[in-house]
């Protein structure tokens, strides 16, 4: 055996070697980060400062261009809509003391709360009986005007259903979609966001899912100035699977962002988060942020989260940051991914040494690209009329 | 009749060490129905021949010439080339997620052709070209040549080769990491190419293997950027027995 001498653990002065404070940290004088469970949460304006675009939730957002819909005042009419109906899919309108209502979770920031405080009545979208269907919610022509929404989907024990709650025309739209998953049911909900040129939306989409049950759910994204949809799911009860799927294409000067919550609160529940966009032309910019909490109780959790760019030309820009934060042990899996990438060169390649010209090789990798979000849809006239609208992104149409 | 020119080839490629000069000179003549085998050790320049037949971006042409039937393929993109009849079987088959067999194979058969295919002649010709290469039914609607084996991207390779029917194919190791059945299914679809449509194939190859099912009229060696020796397919069972060495103890000392 060798003796080993003692050398010095002090650490050289200031200066020596280079050596500084470092700079990143400073935790005396800054909120330590709080899990994600532990986030403030209020239903009241009030409650939340007024938004500068410090803030976490806030700093990668363009706030001053919709600071009417988080700090000012705002109309909670009821819009007029346009109803896809189906058997077994009840629309209605329920007052806000309604036992629903704040029952899949209450808002975290305050353009959540402003239209948690402002709306009149909120929608309720509710799916009774096994066969499989579809039905679906339009909003169009919302006007200029700041407006507050709240909307209720309830998907009673052992239901199966397709709900499309899609936006179309003008819009200034703050809202909060509630997503109540009974025990064993099986509900896909889709969010489409197809707004006007210069519509902003800024929509919290809170889920509860029962235990057994499964939720897939869908935002696409390809219309609007700044289109925000930020769903936070939570696997309440054993076995609860969340399949959260996204879908965006970014054109010059939009902001599409999303920041995904999945909170693993009871044992053996599943969550696939999948998000995929592409990015065109100058200021097209996209926002992922994608949180997975598997809790204390959530033992045997299987999770994964993923997020994929494709960056089509110069000037976009697209955030994209995977959080995996867990509290027990004993999981079957967690994992995440991110990946920004510029058009594959080797893919056109092979493509075009096929034949196939150059902007016809770049179409189908796009349209491959994304279609495997689209092909997840499970109702084929939805997903023709998606495939006909990136079409029409891909072609510069809109 | 068809011909594929090669004449004095030099190709540089762009390397994080500077550039690097792989083609030093190459000299083929291909006509119509003939089958050339290029065979060489590793790192003598037979895919950089391969990929710059097809034009990809990585490869620089220095200087020579490639002409198709008096064509100048250099000037050609890349899909005006495919377009003009040449194919490249690859060696690594890239992967492309969400385009289906199917809709890629239609889209290059409408542009190589110039319109597309009628739907149930074509639907017939996938079908039995599948069935003749022992693919399954499956592969039609699965993405190009997502999660396919190593085998099967390169049956995949020939199917297209049978169906979009070029005037000259050039096989880039097609042979490599096939075992023997897939080796056999790949060589019968290239030799029924060959006898369908008259196909001139250069077939490189780093092995003789391939050359017992798929039979060459000639045969060239290439060592360190050049062609070193040519011959009928004697010289290939010469290959066999004695390997490489002496072509390449000769280019070292040349040097």
């Amino acid at each position: 055996m060798t003796s080993v001498t003692p050398t010095s653990t002090a650490m050289p002065t200031e200066g020596q070697h280079g050596l500084k404070a470092h700079s990143d940290g400073d935790w005396d004088r800054t909120v330590p980060v709080q899990t994600r469970s532990e986030r403030f949460r209020s239903v009241n304006v009030a409650d939340f400062p007024e938004v500068d675009g410090k803030e976490h939730v806030w700093k990668l957002s363009p706030v001053a261009t919709f600071a009417d819909l988080t700090n000012g005042e705002i109309s909670g009419a009821v819009p007029t809509l346009e109803l896809h109906e189906a058997d077994g899919v009840d629309v209605s309108w329920i007052a806000r003391d309604d036992e629903r209502i704040g029952a899949a979770g209450i808002p975290e920031e305050r353009a959540s709360a402003n239209a948690w405080s402002s709306f009149e009545q909120a929608l309720l979208i509710s799916v009774t009986g096994e066969d499989e269907k579809v039905a679906g919610v339009t909003r169009t022509g919302l006007g200029t005007a700041p407006r507050a929404a709240h909307t209720v989907i309830e998907a009673a024990p052992n239901s199966r259903g397709l709900v499309v709650l899609r936006g179309t025309g003008e819009a200034r739209l703050t809202e909060n979609v509630e997503i109540l998953v009974g025990e064993g049911a099986n509900l896909t909900v889709v969010s489409l966001q197809e707004w006007a040129e210069d519509g902003v939306h800024l929509a919290s989409h809170f889920a509860r899912i029962g235990r057994d049950a499964k939720l897939k759910h869908i935002v696409v994204s390809l219309g609007g100035k700044v289109v925000r949809v930020n769903p936070s799911t939570h696997l309440a009860e054993q076995g609860a699977d969340i399949e959260a799927l996204g879908l965006y294409f970014a054109d010059a000067g939009q902001h599409l962002e999303q920041q995904v919550y999945v909170n693993h609160d009871a044992p053996h529940t599943r969550s696939r988060v999948t998000y995929k966009g592409a990015l065109q032309g100058a200021g097209a910019r996209s926002v992922w942020i994608g949180d997975v909490l598997i809790g204390n109780a959530a033992v045997g959790t299987d999770s994964y989260e993923q997020n994929r760019n494709l960056v089509l030309t110069d000037g976009t820009r697209a955030d994209s940051v995977p959080n995996l934060e867990i509290e027990t042990g004993d999981i079957e899996g967690a994992g995440h991914a991110s990946a920004t990438g510029r058009f594959d060169d080797e893919q056109l390649f092979y493509l075009q040494s096929r034949g196939i010209p150059e902007d016809e090789a770049r179409r189908l990798v796009v349209r491959g690209f994304l279609m495997e979000i689209v092909q997840k849809i499970g109702d084929a006239e939805l997903e023709e009329r998606l495939v006909a609208a990136l079409e029409a992104e891909l072609a510069g149409e809109r | 009749m068809s011909t594929l020119e090669i004449k004095n080839l030099h190709v540089n490629v762009e390397t994080d060490q500077g550039t690097r000069e792989i083609l030093r000179g190459v000299d083929l003549v291909i006509n119509e129905g003939e089958i050339h085998a290029v065979m060489g050790p590793n790192g003598s320049g037979k895919s950089t021949l391969a990929y710059t037949i097809a034009g990809h971006p990585k490869y620089a042409v220095v200087q020579g010439e490639i002409l198709l039937d008096g064509e100048n393929v250099l000037e050609m993109s890349v899909d005006e080339r495919a377009r003009a009849g040449l194919f490249l079987a690859m060696q690594y088959p890239v992967e492309i997620p969400g385009v289906t067999n199917t809709n890629f194979l239609r889209t290059a058969k409408t542009a190589i052709s110039g319109e597309a295919p009628g739907i149930r002649q074509w639907t017939k010709d996938v079908k039995s070209a599948m069935d003749d290469l022992r693919m399954d039914a499956s592969f039609a609607a699965r993405n190009v040549n997502e999660g396919f084996s190593g085998g099967e991207k390169k049956r995949n390779e020939i199917l297209q080769l049978e169906l979009l029917k070029p005037q000259f194919a050039v096989l880039d190791e097609t042979d490599s990491g096939l075992d023997v059945d897939a080796l056999k299914i790949v060589s019968e679809g290239v030799n029924r190419a060959h006898s369908n449509t008259g196909l001139g194939v250069l077939l490189i190859t780093h092995y003789t293997r391939i050359l017992r099912y798929i039979k060459p009229d000639y045969v060239h060696v290439f060592v360190a950027g050049r062609v070193a020796e040519q011959g009928g397919p004697e010289l290939a069972e010469r290959l066999e027995e004695e390997g490489y060495d002496r072509y390449v103890t000769e280019a070292a000392s040349a040097e």
